[in-house]
């Protein structure tokens, strides 16, 4: 460990090394000089700590959690509300749900309002007089003329109050003389069972109901099958009718395990496609947080389910901060055909940001994940709709002139954005064809074996250059998406300059990678590509601390309008 | 199930006939409906008399029917494909509603726009603003597509 050549944590004797020209230094030392496989690791395992012991700037903590774990936290929260309300577990869960998992706040408006919470929430039908806002408000069109279903709903509701004070059960939809359900008419059907509001169906049709809310829709809160009752279904009732079916149920648990997570903003659930796992990250639950950190975690199922914990990126998109990132990968899409369809037909929720098409219908929307309610066309609130909705439809002439001086100003930058986008995209390709290099790298692995007097894990080096190369092209993919963003001046120049520095490392280590293999050149090979891999992974370090050190002094400046800056 | 349903349907709307409209397989498949909607008498629609097709699909009833107008009409609420802006047809189903539930609703729809929650934002405009334009045009367009005498000569859809 103490060879000349290895890179210190000092600064400064770190950057006059760098002032040597490498390639020589290399040259001229012994074999055994140089930086052995046993320092490397050390150095590329260093992870997050530096010298001092302190956590870098561009690193977060954060904290892995099974799904087992958010099934405890559920059930804390659940039984607490139980005790407290001195209700059942399965109506506790209810009214969380219904609250977005927030106690302090049910616990409020439980003690303030409790029939009203529980009416909303589908614990129980709407009481006699129903208080001011009722549950299925929305049902306009059929309202007020169609005296038959009016006739229904009253003889429903006044059923549904009987079945509710006493414990007599009676199907009201079903006439008195027959039994058979009223849903698939089978004569030779299962038991009838119903919820606490007395209609009562079949078991299959309750399960084969429940079954597709959960399967295709993905509901966690299923509604009674009787029109217009509002009251939900609750655990207990799932798991009754949908006994045996394992895989529907532990769906179910999914889905709410999902929802709790989605409502916690210390939490997210792992992207990756079957993962069960969530992080908590609590360091950047708010949005002020994500100007100054890019919280990069992995989940604890693998290190490779490597998300941003602030946004969408399903990726490591360090050095540069989400908002950034994200107006970024906007602009990149806005030129591709793809987008294009996704601009023409889709809108973003202007509450949770989903992406939603509009296959159908009117201009009432409700997200679907949210339950947001907005305007498609204004994309306003619903709620500011009811009087002046209208507003919608006007054509705003001077929004027609903007957009086509917005279009010139494009063309002129876009020869700017052109070689930002083009060494963008050059990096990730080189990333995606890494694959190839992997395989190829192999290859010569096993050739190395063969000509040389290499172990195995002797020859474990060059694996290691090539995971370093994949990393580092993905820093650089990002520094060219945040150099494009950044405001001239010394500032950009010195990030410009790291960034030339690791873009020079790693094409160097890329072309010794993909020199030839001769049996006299191996241990020389050896040596040069592992000194390089150690360069080139301080080299990004340095450009990863250099950057989130940058965002925590404020020292960025952008030529855009960034969210919270 | 889906069929059993079905023909549950189809028999009460033979045995019950409802006042007002009429509904029925088209061809062979049960699955593939045609229902008629006379234009109601205290609407500008009446004397109209409007073709809706209706396709279940087939975890029918645990899904809402496709219901669309076939005859051109003009309502706030429904738009040049003949699709029907109705809650109960999207998120408000519930397996126990039935087609004569639904037809009753569309009539209803036909008689009561609803002009806060707008397919056609244009017209839900006029209907709000210039009532008597309103009804004038859809008197004119229940005229001059919805005419019976016309629809059987020239057969729609």
């Amino acid at each position: 460990m103490s060879s000349d050549y290895e890179f210190s944590d000092d600064d400064n004797e770190y950057y006059d090394g760098m002032d040597m020209d490498d390639d020589e230094d290399v040259e001229e030392q012994d074999d055994d000089s140089g930086i052995s496989e046993e320092e490397m690791d050390i150095e590329l395992a260093r992870g997050g700590l530096t010298s001092a012991g302190k956590r870098k700037a561009c690193e977060v903590d954060f904290d892995t959690v099974t799904q087992d774990a958010v099934e405890a936290l559920i059930r804390r929260d659940v039984e607490h509300i139980s005790s407290i309300f001195g209700v059942s577990e399965d109506v506790a869960s209810l009214l969380l749900r219904h609250m977005e998992w927030n106690k302090e706040r049910l616990i409020e408006k439980y003690m303030d309002t409790p029939t009203e919470i529980s009416v909303k929430a589908g614990v129980t039908v709407t009481p006699p007089r129903p208080p001011s806002p009722p549950p299925s408000g929305r049902l306009a069109s059929i309202r007020s003329k169609s005296s038959a279903l009016v006739a229904k709903r009253t003889t429903r509701r006044s059923a549904a109050e009987s079945a509710s004070r006493s414990k007599v059960v009676t199907e009201p939809l079903v006439q008195p003389e027959t039994t058979i359900c009223q849903i698939c008419f089978d004569d030779e059907q299962s038991e009838m069972n119903a919820l606490s509001c007395g209609h009562k169906f079949c078991v299959d049709c309750w399960a084969a109901f429940i079954r597709g809310k959960i399967r295709e829709e993905g509901e966690i809160n299923i509604r009674c099958m009787a029109s217009e009752c509002s009251l939900i279904a609750p655990d207990s009732f799932i798991r009754t009718v949908l006994s045996g079916d394992d895989d529907t149920i532990k769906r179910h648990q999914e889905l709410i395990v999902r929802h709790y997570v989605s409502c916690n903003k210390n939490l997210k659930f792992c992207p990756y496609p079957g993962c069960t796992y969530t992080v908590s990250c609590p360091s950047a639950a708010s949005k002020s947080a994500l100007t100054t950190i890019v919280p990069t975690v992995h989940c604890g199922a693998s290190e490779n389910h490597i998300f941003c914990f602030g946004c969408s990126i399903d990726a490591d998109h360090r050095p540069v901060i989400c908002p950034v990132a994200k107006l970024w990968l906007k602009k990149c899409q806005d030129d591709s055909e793809t987008a294009n369809w996704i601009k023409s037909n889709t809108k973003e929720c202007s509450k949770c940001q989903s992406t939603i098409e509009k296959n159908g219908g009117c201009n009432h929307m409700t997200c679907k994940k949210c339950k947001y309610e907005f305007c498609w066309v204004c994309m306003g609130p619903w709620s500011e709709h009811g009087t002046s909705w209208y507003n919608c439809n006007r054509y705003d002439e001077s929004s027609g002139v903007e957009a086509r001086d917005a279009q010139a100003r494009s063309r002129a930058s876009l020869e700017r954005y052109l070689h930002y986008y083009n060494r963008w995209a050059n990096h990730e390709q080189s990333a995606k064809l890494s694959v190839d290099l992997y395989a190829k790298t192999e290859k010569k692995m096993e050739e190395m074996q063969i000509t040389s007097n290499l172990t195995w894990i002797e020859v474990q080096f060059a694996k290691k250059a090539v995971d370093e190369v994949f990393k580092c092209r993905m820093t650089l993919k990002w520094t060219y998406a945040m150099a494009y963003y950044l405001e001239k001046g010394n500032q950009k120049e010195l990030f410009e300059d790291n960034q030339r520095d690791l873009e020079r490392a790693v094409e160097d280590l890329s072309e010794l990678l993909e020199s030839p293999i001769e049996a006299e050149n191996i241990p020389k090979l050896r040596q040069q590509i592992t000194d390089k891999t150690v360069y080139v992974h301080k080299r990004n370090e340095i450009m990863l601390e250099d950057t989130a050190q940058g965002f925590l002094e404020g020292r960025w400046k952008w030529n855009v309008d960034v969210e919270g800056f | 199930m889906a069929l059993k349903r079905i023909n549950k349907e189809l028999t009460d709307i033979n045995r019950d006939p409802p006042v007002g409209f009429s509904a029925g397989p088209v061809g062979e498949d049960l699955f593939k409906w045609r229902a008629t909607i006379m234009g109601p008498q205290d609407s500008p629609y009446k004397d109209g008399v409007f073709f809706l097709n209706i396709h279940f699909p087939t975890d029918y009833p645990f899904k809402p029917p496709k219901v669309n107008f076939v005859t051109k009409i003009f309502h706030p609420n429904i738009n040049s494909d003949g699709s029907i802006c109705l809650d109960i047809l999207r998120d408000q189903w519930s397996p126990a509603l039935t087609v004569t539930k639904v037809l009753l609703s569309i009539s209803s729809l036909l008689t009561d726009p609803n002009p806060d929650d707008p397919l056609v934002p244009e017209i839900a405009n006029m209907y709000k603003t210039d009532r008597a334009k309103y009804e004038e045009l859809a008197r004119q367009w229940t005229r001059e597509y919805a005419n019976l005498d016309r629809q059987q000569t020239n057969p729609v859809g």
